[in-house]
């Protein structure tokens, strides 16, 4: 056991009394092996309803084609793609979370992290749905691939960057998965060991009969550490990609070399709000306030408030560079987004994306859980409407006067939309039920260091400074899973 | 720890050691070599950047170059993203089936465990005991040491099958 303590000014990352690590075993797996709640039913219906919309809806759209939406001549691009971009945003987090957090030995990021993935992965599967989607004839989606064919070969335009786009996606998709499986294996073996029956065998077989030896182990930790080395690049490279797409074609609106710094700020943003707007409801339905606590909570929004700002600041000059470009078709999709027809969609998304975060500024605002929730509802709005903003603005007004038009969703739209979040809430709700939502061997690592009984204990030993404790007892004072009484007399 | 220290110093060869956790350290003392699956990584990606490389050059450049307004058919700017893609793909895979491949890891794999709750809470130093010192002392050092429980296992693995 690593015999330093950890230095008492920091907020401890684990609270409550008698931490073992059996109780941790216990309290993490108590959702997958006790039957579900009544708010899980309710969940779990309501998402499966709008899971049922979506294999409607885009069974609609796969039999009738893509002339069920509302495209028009002008606007090609309108819900699907802001979907897609909005779900592969939304994803990023976790990567984020797994990777760039563990390089920087984050240790708060260990018990989000997995539930943080499953995210991920869960919105890239969204964001795919509509790529196919799409694509109007998606039983041909192979073409996609540069595979040999009888028309040349006629090879794939790898001069597109929608074509990067699939190299991207698919290749993050896939890292994400391995990265995240593996990581789940100690884990799974844990219900494994626990279970009986025809539950230990499927569980045996999907713990690839990890043992947990030393050799094991340390192989492991080799392989996370690599495997965030790799994804942190590729997290960056991904939603890069996704903003070419746009960038690299000449619509003015689209044309922009900030694309690629704000999209990724801005997934990053829309990431961490999802992640919030899952992980507040989950701790206190799943009981987990030990694990995931305020200082977690605390530290998302602080996340939330920097990112927010920086995608405030990319608006700026997005605007600020239109006008000194003196490009007049520039300046006009700008002037059009603010005040054209579309400007309620701008301002929704200056608001919801700039303007309320701000509040996150407020202590008091970033620990109140009901306000941070409804503010992570109302940054996953705005980042939707960013999207539709980019994409629809810029598009429905082009340069012939005579086929500007305006861009109405159909019934199919909005069912393939809403489907699409129904679908990722059945996936999320499913998972919490069949594998543990947070990382279990990691945050057993952080019990004998960064856990408020560890932090008790070196405060009933004295020898710390008495103003250090000091700082440490008001820091708890945010907590709501701390009993503040055992403090009282010290 | 402490039950490793003493075993080794009476010369008692440790089997191996499962816990719930990985614990830092451990593996100086028992012997466990650096891992050499960083070079792996780097092999693979070195091979998907060049697998794809190539299949960019002989597509766009040698089977079928395309005359886009007089630009070179060796765009190199344009390999970037994909060779990027790759060489991530691969190295990430490539090293993941090493790993599972080094550790006897997948899917079926009847697992070895010597006690069920050494992935919940309990730490297991698993010593051979045919033709060892007599198991009296072996028992007395590890209780020493702190043990919970000194168990004599008949079987090699509470196996699955």
């Amino acid at each position: 056991m690593a015999s330093h303590s950890e230095s008492i000014i920091r907020e401890p990352l684990i609270t409550g009394k008698d931490i073992t690590y059996a109780k941790i075993t216990n309290d993490v797996l108590f959702p997958v092996e006790n039957k579900p709640n009544m708010a899980w039913w309710v969940g779990f219906t309501l998402a499966s309803l709008g899971a049922a919309l979506w294999v409607f809806s885009i069974s609609w759209t796969f039999w009738f084609g893509v002339g069920e939406w509302g495209l028009n001549k002008t606007v090609g691009w309108a819900w699907d793609i802001t979907g897609f971009v909005w779900w592969v945003g939304i994803g990023h987090a976790g990567t984020l979370i797994s990777a760039v957090l563990l390089i920087f030995r984050q240790n708060w990021r260990n018990s989000i992290n997995r539930s943080a993935e499953a995210m991920t992965i869960f919105a890239v599967i969204c964001a795919a749905t509509y790529i196919f989607g799409h694509m109007g004839r998606p039983w041909l989606a192979y073409w996609t691939l540069p595979l040999p064919n009888q028309y040349g070969s006629l090879w794939v335009n790898w001069n597109s960057a929608l074509m990067m786009d699939v190299f991207a996606i698919s290749t993050y998709f896939s890292v994400s998965l391995i990265f995240w499986y593996t990581g789940l294996l100690p884990d799974i073996a844990s219900i494994r060991d626990r279970a009986t029956g025809l539950r230990r065998r499927i569980y045996s077989v999907l713990s690839f009969g990890w043992t947990g030896s030393v050799k094991t182990w340390q192989r492991f930790e080799t392989v996370s550490l690599i495997l965030a080395g790799i994804s942190t690049p590729l997290v960056l490279s991904v939603h890069t990609i996704v903003s070419f797409d746009f960038a690299t074609s000449l619509e003015p609106g689209w044309h922009t070399t900030i694309f690629p710094p704000y999209f990724v700020a801005g997934a990053i943003f829309s990431g961490f709000a999802m992640v919030q707007t899952l992980l507040l409801i989950a701790r206190k339905v799943l009981g987990l306030e030990n694990y995931i606590t305020m200082f977690h909570i605390e530290s998302m929004n602080k996340i939330i408030l920097l990112t927010g700002s920086i995608v405030g600041v990319a608006y700026i000059t997005e605007f600020f560079i239109a006008w000194y470009s003196g490009v007049e078709y520039e300046q006009y999709a700008f002037i059009n987004r603010a005040t054209g027809p579309y400007w309620w969609a701008y301002w929704s998304m200056m608001t919801c994306n700039v303007i309320t975060p701000q509040l996150f500024w407020f202590k008091k605002i970033r620990i109140n859980i009901p306000f941070a929730w409804v503010l992570s509802i109302i940054v996953n709005i705005g980042m939707w409407f960013e999207r539709f903003v980019i994409i629809v603005t810029s598009l429905h007004r082009d340069y012939i006067p005579s086929s500007w038009v305006m861009f109405y969703p159909t019934w199919t739209d909005v069912g393939i939309f809403v489907g699409s979040i129904g679908l990722f809430f059945t996936m999320f709700l499913l998972f919490i039920r069949v594998l543990p939502s947070v990382a279990m061997a990691e945050v057993k690592l952080l019990v004998k260091t960064s856990s408020e009984q560890a932090k008790k204990k070196l405060i009933d030993e004295g020898h710390l400074d008495p103003t250090h404790v000091d700082d440490y007892t008001t820091a708890l004072e945010k907590y709501d899973s701390v009993d503040l009484t055992q403090y009282q007399k010290a | 720890m402490h039950g490793i220290e003493n075993l080794q110093k009476n010369s008692i060869p440790i089997y191996d050691v499962y816990t719930p956790m990985p614990i830092h350290g451990i593996e100086a003392k028992l012997g466990v070599k650096e891992s050499r699956l960083g070079y792996a990584a780097f092999c693979f990606g070195c091979l998907g950047g060049s697998v794809i490389f190539s299949i960019l050059y002989y597509t766009l450049v040698h089977d079928w170059p395309m005359n886009v307004g007089g630009k070179p058919h060796f765009a190199m700017p344009n390999f970037v993203p994909f060779t990027f893609e790759w060489t991530i793909l691969f190295a990430a895979f490539g090293m993941v089936f090493t790993f599972y491949a080094a550790t006897h890891l997948f899917p079926g794999r009847a697992p070895r465990v010597m006690d069920l709750r050494a992935t919940d809470d309990r730490f297991v130093i698993a010593i051979d005991a045919k033709g060892n010192v007599p198991h009296d002392d072996i028992t007395r050092l590890l209780q020493e040491a702190g043990a919970v429980e000194v168990k004599h296992n008949e079987r090699k693995y509470v196996s699955y099958e």
